[in-house]
């Protein structure tokens, strides 16, 4: 056998090969949600702790005492607005609007932004009241798992600002799209992780 | 250790943080310091011989460009090798000296070691086994085989990759410096508190980001690998096609992903209560430190499935290579593998029966650990029928692995005994759980590693390892594991406790005297290791093999050895299990014409430069250099938003080159096309 006869087409060695090259893979947003997931354990663990201290409160305010209800739905509706806007924002990438994308875009981050505000607003008060994380069990599980949450959604707003400068300058290439897809999943997901936090810390610390 | 002296200028304060002359233990006239001191002179010359030897070979730019900066899964993949074997000398030498303070310490002798530098030594040997020599082997083996058997060019992540090593290789170096700045840990391998809430000075903190790093680190190959997995094999091959091997390596990653992140959460709750004083795991305020007792584990036990499951993958490619037939029952092997990993997630309350939740809730736990015998008592006896009436070798790796058929079964017995909640009342923290670990760790895992590196070399470097000083290597490691443990399982039973280091009954002593002999041979099983890398690379031209030197099974031996960047000219097409055997059988004949130019990913500094700037933020944290730790945070924040501004990732090596390395490469004759 010579070499030519070993390329052609249908002899038998060549079913062992692929003579073309497979279509290229992406799987970026399959291992972006794996990723995801892997940070769902993270806030588990914190859920969990929550769960078992979350009545600790050492002599020290409750959670029906200290957390602030009026406060919470209007932090709630930026976040959940924000994560509307970015679905808009979404819709015009679909349609290759660039100017109409980047600014659904700034307003789903300056909602975003504003949660935080009123997020670290809340945490000040809560701490000048003498609520703090060292306060006791029930605050230091209260801070971190509300906390973490916030710094999930700060990290967004840097990632956000740090795509819209390359949308921007490098418009809606296949790379942009693709790192625009993640943070959409991102975003979506802090929300979920919201939710849970609203009914499990929140309404569920309210009605305790 | 003593905080920042008083006289010392604020300025000084502001540089070092709590770091001063007093936190250098070498400086220290008595006897811990005397033994640091001769640590650091050996490992200072060592350090500088090889560095000295680097540079006058003008091998660091090669070092940098082809290794350092690599996205190739092979190189990262022998890194990851090369790290753990370094790690495991140092972790060997944590159990020597604990071995030789045991034997020695009883009635009025004190031994060498006071009980404060013993507490750090058992809990540095810990960490370093299952952080930095376990985990760096078991995803070593996976970097460099992996992508091989699934037919892939690279991972999904290249770069992820590399990053996921240089996270693992600086955690590793936080540990070692410990050593030389400062102390370690005294809380034991897992860090419980409240030991790791109370003690002063930066061991913990060390161990919290050392292993925070590495976790990171491992948390990404775990995400990587899993894409890898499952989009990125040949077209052709099912998962029911695929090897074993690659098999536990996704169910391991998968346990990663779902462990890792609950680890770096409760080191993270950790850190709080040092750092910022909340109230955890503390005894007051509300906290519950078995709060941290259960987080930990709930990482913990899966922890040990991730470590032998790939090892279990090994055993699954070595006894059929070596038994010249297929694996017996591929199905039941991976549904085995797969009930394991969902059974490891169920299981963690049983280290600590005594927590007192009650007859039910131990019930339940004792009843899920004992069901995971079945699924591995599966494998076993998979194992045992593929070498039945097969023509097994018994070469080097096929020796490892009936060693680890022998020893591991009976570990696994001495953990279903441990399973049982009212024995384990009396054998909790007794030399028989020491014992029992040991016997699945080394038994299971060590063996395994070392059957894998005998296996794998000759696909790795194009030359076998010697089989002489392999044999002595598999004994003495066999023997001595046994001299050294069964002295242990037999005090457990009389009810001797773990971490002591000084004994009152000198009845013991005659035992820790052997165990001590034992841990002496397996030194000598690592020496044999060493001299037999060494005196392969010396005979390299006499051992040099073609691509497939054991009539190997799997895609990885369709390939040159060592295999070339871009791993196959052309991506295989899968039409059964074994595919290379079933290549083999139709006559395949390598093509040596109209290859394609091949897309690949570029190196990259990124990974590098984010390890040293992590190492050094971890490094300001641990001595409250706030200066230095924000700094660094602020650069690795810089350096990965810069990474994002290169589009520029990837590039084509031309059809060319593919040809002309097709044509020299290292392959297996009787596969090769005949050239015109």
């Amino acid at each position: 056998m010579n070499s030519t006869a070993v390329d052609t087409a249908g002899s038998a060695p060549s079913t062992f090969l692929c003579h073309e090259e497979p279509p290229a893979h992406n799987g970026t947003l399959l291992g972006f949600w794996i990723y995801l997931m892997s940070d769902c354990f993270i806030f588990a663990s914190l859920f969990a702790c929550y769960a078992v201290l979350g009545t600790n409160d050492a002599g020290g305010p409750s959670a029906a005492q200290i957390l602030d209800l009026p406060g919470l739905a209007v932090n709630t509706a930026l976040l959940l607005l924000s994560s509307v806007t970015f679905g808009f924002a979404m819709l015009e990438m679909a349609r290759q609007r660039k100017r109409a994308m980047l600014a659904w875009l700034a307003v789903a981050g300056l909602l975003a932004a504003g949660f935080v505000g009123l997020e670290l607003h809340e945490f000040h008060d809560m701490i000048e009241a003498g609520a703090g994380p060292d306060r006791s069990a029930f605050l230091s599980s209260f801070f971190t798992l509300v906390g973490t949450h916030g710094l999930h959604v700060s990290v967004g707003i840097l990632w956000l600002i740090v795509l819209m400068v390359q949308l921007g300058k490098f418009g809606l290439t296949e790379a942009n799209i693709r790192r625009l897809q993640c943070l959409s999943m991102f975003w979506h997901f802090l929300d979920l992780v919201w939710v849970g936090v609203f009914s499990f810390v929140y309404l569920a610390g309210v009605l305790r | 250790m003593p905080e920042a002296m008083p006289h010392r200028a604020p300025v000084w304060d502001f540089l070092f943080g709590r770091l001063t002359l007093d936190s250098l233990p070498f400086l220290k006239p008595d006897l811990e310091g005397r033994i640091v001191l001769v640590t650091l002179v050996v490992v200072a010359l060592g350090g500088v011989a090889i560095l000295g030897y680097i540079t006058k070979k003008r091998l660091w730019g090669y070092l940098w460009h082809d290794w350092f900066t690599s996205v190739d899964h092979k190189k990262l993949g022998i890194m990851y090798m090369i790290l753990g074997t370094v790690m495991l000398l140092r972790g060997f030498s944590d159990a020597i000296m604990m071995r030789a303070q045991q034997a020695y310490a009883f009635g009025p002798q004190m031994g060498y070691l006071p009980p404060e530098h013993y507490d750090q030594i058992f809990s540095a040997h810990g960490a370093i086994m299952i952080f930095f020599v376990a985990m760096a082997y078991i995803v070593g083996l996976m970097n460099y085989v992996m992508p091989l058997q699934i037919g892939a060019r690279d991972v999904a992540f290249p770069f992820l990759n590399n990053l996921s090593f240089w996270f693992t290789f600086w955690g590793a170096i936080l540990f070692m410096v410990s050593l030389f700045v400062g102390d370690f840990s005294t809380a034991g391998w897992l860090g419980y508190p409240p030991v790791s809430e109370l003690q002063q000075g930066p061991g913990v903190d060390y161990y919290i980001w050392g292993l925070q790093l590495s976790g990171v680190g491992t948390l990404l190959t775990g995400v990587n690998f899993v894409t890898t997995i499952l989009k990125m094999r040949a077209p052709g091959m099912t998962m029911m096609k695929m090897p074993v091997f690659s098999w536990t390596a996704l169910c391991t990653s998968g346990l990663i992903i779902a462990t890792f992140p609950v680890l770096t959460a409760t080191l993270l709750l950790l850190s709080l209560d040092r750092y910022l004083g909340t109230h955890f795991f503390t005894s007051g305020f509300g906290g519950n430190v078995m709060m941290y007792i259960n987080l930990i584990w709930v990482w913990g036990h899966p922890e040990v499935y991730i470590l032998i499951l790939p090892i279990f993958g090994v055993y699954s490619e070595v006894v059929p290579t070596f038994s010249g037939k297929p694996l017996f029952g591929y199905s039941s092997m991976v549904y085995a593998t797969v009930a394991i990993m969902i059974l490891s997630y169920l299981v963690w309350l049983h280290h600590f029966f005594t927590m007192g939740s009650g007859a039910d809730v131990n019930s339940f736990f004792s009843l899920t650990t004992m069901m995971i015998s079945i699924p591995t008592g599966v494998k076993i006896f998979n194992w045992l029928f593929t070498m039945y009436r097969g023509r097994v070798h018994f070469t080097v790796p096929m020796l490892w692995t009936m060693g680890f058929l022998f020893t591991f079964t009976i570990g696994g017995m001495t953990g279903v005994m441990l399973s049982v909640a009212p024995a384990d009342f009396l054998l909790h923290n007794s030399l028989f759980l020491i014992a029992h670990f040991h016997n699945v760790i080394i038994g299971g895992v060590v063996f395994g590693v070392f059957a894998a590196v005998n296996y794998w070399f000759p696909k790795a470097f194009g030359f076998k390892l010697d089989e002489s000083w392999g044999k002595a290597s598999f004994w003495f490691w066999l023997v001595g594991f046994w001299v050294a443990f069964t002295p242990l399982y037999i005090m457990g039973f009389m009810g001797v406790t773990r971490r002591l280091s000084h004994f009152d009954n000198p009845a013991l002593q005659p035992y820790f005297i052997v165990a001590a002999f034992g841990a002496l041979l397996i030194a000598l099983g690592i020496l044999a290791f060493i001299i037999q890398i060494y005196v392969s690379i010396v005979r390299r031209k006499a051992y040099a093999v073609g691509g497939d030197p054991w009539n190997g099974r799997t895609l990885e031996w369709s390939t040159s050895s060592p295999p070339p960047d871009y791993n196959f000219a052309f991506i295989p097409n899968i039409h059964a299990r074994d595919a290379w055997t079933d290549m083999k059988k139709h006559g395949y004949r390598r093509p040596l014409e109209g290859f394609h130019p091949i897309h690949m990913p570029k190196n990259t500094a990124a990974g590098a430069v984010i390890g040293v700037l992590s190492f050094l933020c971890c490094f300001g944290l641990v001595w409250y250099i706030w200066w230095l730790a924000a700094a660094s945070f602020v650069g690795i924040i810089v350096a990965a938003i810069a990474h994002t501004f290169n589009y520029h990732r990837d590039f084509h090596i031309h059809a060319e080159e593919v040809r002309e390395f097709e044509h020299t490469g290292n392959w297996q004759a009787e596969t090769q096309g005949a050239r015109a």
